[in-house]
């Protein structure tokens, strides 16, 4: 038998015992998950986070800026009334749609602020995942120095 | 060994703001050197802080998200508690840093 795939399966076995023995919680088992990081659009990010096109929301509050003076750095933030469990923001005009996906925990609050890169001008998606169901809301940032290559 | 992060954080009313700032070159893997060769993708990909073994936050990363990342989130908590945060890359280099809260 291949020794990769052993190696794989040893891996998996410790990785579950782990997880059994609560070494680790089941949301820091969260995956780095390839299929919605290497989505090209926006459709395969909802895709790869299993959901259709989310619900516009109005309880998500954006801190984001309307221009963009430098693409390599925009900061942008969220908080919501929602009983979130998980952010994640989306950039319709880069390479890669997916930016970042964000997790709380029980008594953590709904609110992250951080820095993202966009190539060019785009809409920016914040979906929020409250009691399983995705919601979203959009802005337009413009830029007017992109982030990416250059 | 990566550089360390610098991270604050402070209890107020019961609830505990953290920012962090981690130092890593996030190569998105779309830039060009200057002989014109693609810089392969190098970034951070996930993140997670603990406060006495309890998660308390968690982030997946991908290539957009800006150099020498920033973040910053808020949980219920109290002062002269020890905040764990540890991020790991692509390449699967970990950094690990500790800080009590004040």
């Amino acid at each position: 038998m291949n020794q990769q795939r052993r190696n794989l399966l040893k891996h998996s076995m410790v990785f579950g015992l782990m997880a059994t023995a609560g070494l680790i919680s089941t949301s820091q088992a969260q995956e780095w998950s390839k299929a919605a990081f290497d989505g090209k659009s926006l459709d395969d990010v909802f895709k790869a986070l299993n959901t259709a096109t989310p619900e516009k929301s109005s309880a998500i509050t954006l801190t984001a800026p309307d221009i963009a003076e430098n693409g390599a750095v925009v900061p942008v933030g969220l908080t919501t009334s929602l009983k979130a469990e998980q952010v994640a923001i989306l950039v319709e005009k880069n390479p890669n749609t997916l930016a970042g996906q964000f997790y709380f925990p029980a008594g953590t609050e709904a609110f992250v602020t951080t820095r993202i890169k966009m190539a060019q001008t785009s809409n920016v998606y914040f979906l929020v995942k409250a009691e399983g169901k995705w919601l979203m809301t959009m802005k337009e940032i413009k830029v007017t120095l992109g982030g990416c290559g250059g | 060994m990566p550089d360390p992060m610098r991270i604050r954080a402070s209890e107020k009313d019961g609830i505990v703001d953290v920012k962090i700032l981690m130092r890593h070159d996030m190569e998105t893997g779309q830039r060009k050197d200057a002989a014109g060769k693609t810089i392969p993708a190098w970034f951070i990909n996930q993140v997670s802080a603990k406060v006495q073994g309890r998660d308390v936050f968690n982030a997946n990363f991908g290539s957009a998200i800006s150099k020498d990342p920033f973040l910053n989130f808020k949980y219920k908590g109290s002062k002269g508690d020890k905040l764990t945060v540890i991020w790991t890359d692509s390449k699967g280099e970990k950094r690990t840093d500790e800080i009590l809260v004040s």
